[in-house]
């Protein structure tokens, strides 16, 4: 893999399988206008994935359109971060892993847009103010959640335990990115800080920092969720839809 | 989407001209503004002269309290339509066989949501509010759609519901752009523009489909052989069993009546179905010369009443998914308010 193909991949892994974990939520969000806006997050997150994949398609130069990509490949070639790729849990799980993902596109999307690949500069030109939208979304239900009852309090912790640790790999940089994500990690920890604070949340201490998607090394729940992403498509091979 | 089947194309081109002459003639209505009733009217009186002169009742006017709960029916039970109706299509999402025909699902979807809210909330100016409404479908006693008691078995469903069910909700829905009352005529007029194109989208799933590979025809025409007669239902009972109508039409809620839509639908979708390539399971479809219209077979009104008394295939999901969604929910929207709550406190103390 040459490395602008491989990071341009990268990037749209993590926004094709945030987009089909965010679309699980439809119809089953706590209330209507939030499941409203969490199609929203989805489909931008989609619109994301389909211009990074088309690109990167064109850039490996094997004839692989957005739609080879998302649903020829196994698990083992996808090479998103397994932050995404993590079942919802409930909604404050997913808060939490809105919170880590827009806290690092929204500075990933910014850099990108000043970078010297002019296809990837306007992708993340307009992801960027997306992301700006998506953490906003989740840094309010973050501090609903951390400063509303004893129970939403509860739950937010737990989520935040249990995503935290799959930070850490967003910003390992990866060969010949255009973007070192590791520039990034000030920006995240500042924003990230700011809204737990107010949240009256606290980050957990935990030296585990799980990895490997990068190299297509995932956690057990990337296969089904492909499985089911891919099972119609792969039933007619060719056809057109 | 919503049918007409309890109580309450591309053709569309046609059908869409009725919706931009609905909304014209809106704008006209609220042009000849006619104020409120002045005191000592007789706001009797004065309700049936707003409803002869063709005008708009408003949340603001007096009007008969059978009225007021008509509306509140038939808005409710659209609004919960539009809810329950995104399930059986999104159902789909997580599979749709490509990224854009994915995009383009979830985008329908959340429409309805949208359809959804803005009905609930034309509802709300009759006097109720949305979680009692809520609270009225979760405990079974409003009903919605019976259409979406059927399950979406393979894709092509998704582009039937979007053919054939956005298409006679479209059919239903566009004499409601001059329906008497003002907030239901506007939500209907907005909500028909975009039925329509959920409606082209749901007929080229289909076009691609009936000119792709034997497999992907053979789905498109099982789809059209499951969903043909009830989406016939959807417009419900015969003429001769409709409760409510006489009223409605007399208020000039409804317009016309069940039968009429449902030949209207069924003259639409023949040459659509030409088109398709497919056919339309119904032997005794033919073009009657006499009535300008095509002679059908009707939908089994005995299946109707099964699925709208919560014996169709997917009643029981359909509602427990709902009850489980609202339910699972409770602690969010109960963090949402407490934190509202103390964010109120800390501005007083602050000022």
């Amino acid at each position: 893999m040459n490395g602008p193909f491989a990071f341009t991949l990268a990037l749209g892994d993590d926004a094709l399988i945030a987009a089909q974990r965010l679309a699980e939520w439809t119809t089953r969000a706590p209330e209507m206008e939030e499941d409203i806006a969490l199609a929203n997050i989805a489909l931008d997150q989609l619109g994301a994935a389909r211009l990074l994949l088309s690109y990167a398609g064109e850039l490996e130069g094997a004839g692989r359109d957005e739609d080879a990509l998302a649903y020829l490949r196994d698990d083992r070639e996808f090479r998103n971060c397994l932050l995404v790729e993590l079942p919802n849990g409930d909604f404050a799980v997913t808060m939490a892993k809105l919170l880590a993902l827009s806290a690092y596109q929204l500075p990933l999307y910014t850099a990108l847009a000043g970078c010297a690949d002019e296809r990837l500069a306007a992708i993340g030109a307009k992801a960027r103010k997306e992301s700006a939208y998506h953490l906003d979304h989740a840094a309010l239900w973050v501090k609903r959640l951390g400063d509303g009852t004893e129970e939403s309090h509860r739950r937010m912790q737990a989520g935040i335990d249990q995503v935290w640790p799959y930070v850490h790999e967003l910003f390992a940089a990866p060969p010949g990115a255009p973007v070192d994500p590791a520039t990034l990690r000030g920006d995240f920890d500042t924003t990230v800080a700011a809204v737990l604070a107010e949240a009256t949340l606290t980050l957990p201490d935990s030296g585990w920092a799980p990895g490997g998607g990068r190299d297509g090394v995932h956690t057990e729940h990337l296969s089904y969720l492909l499985a089911e992403m891919q099972v119609l498509a792969r039933a007619h091979p060719g056809a057109r839809w | 989407m919503y049918g007409n089947d309890f109580s309450g194309e591309d053709a569309p081109g046609g059908l869409l001209g009725e919706v931009e002459a609905a909304e014209a003639a809106l704008r006209a209505a609220a042009e000849r503004d006619r104020g409120a009733a002045g005191p000592g009217e007789d706001l009797a009186a004065y309700f049936a002269q707003v409803i002869d002169a063709d005008q708009k009742i408003e949340p603001r006017d007096w009007m008969p309290e059978a009225y007021r709960r008509t509306l509140i029916r038939q808005i409710a039970q659209h609004a919960h339509s539009e809810i329950i109706g995104m399930q059986p299509e999104g159902n789909w999402i997580s599979r749709a066989p490509s990224l854009k025909r994915k995009a383009i699902l979830l985008a329908k979807v959340q429409d309805e949501a949208g359809h959804g809210l803005y009905l609930y909330a034309a509802a709300e100016t009759l006097g109720i509010s949305r979680d009692e409404l809520v609270d009225l479908l979760l405990n079974g006693r409003q009903k919605y759609s019976s259409i979406f008691n059927y399950p979406t078995l393979t894709w092509a469903d998704v582009g039937a519901i979007g053919w054939l069910v956005d298409g006679a909700a479209i059919v239903n829905q566009v004499p409601l752009c001059r329906c008497s009352y003002g907030p239901y005529a506007r939500a209907m007029i907005r909500v028909c523009k975009e039925e329509s194109f959920h409606q082209r989208q749901g007929y080229e799933i289909l076009h691609v489909l009936a000119h792709g590979t034997p497999a992907q025809k053979a789905m498109a025409q099982d789809a059209l052989d499951r969903w043909w007669y009830p989406s016939l239902a959807m417009f419900g009972p015969p003429d001769g069993d409709s409760t409510h109508s006489a009223q409605s039409m007399a208020w000039k809620i409804k317009r016309f009546s069940n039968d009429e839509l449902r030949q209207r639908f069924v003259d639409m979708c023949v040459g659509q179905a030409e088109v398709l390539g497919l056919t339309i399971p119904d032997p005794d479809l033919r073009w009657n010369d006499e009535r300008q219209a095509y002679d059908f077979t009707q939908p089994d009104y005995a299946e109707l009443m099964q699925v709208i008394s919560g014996n169709g295939p997917c009643n029981r999901e359909r509602m427990a998914h709902r009850r489980h969604a609202h339910t699972e929910g409770a602690w969010v929207r109960e963090a949402a308010a407490a934190y509202a709550a103390k964010q109120k406190n800390k501005e007083k103390v602050a000022a």
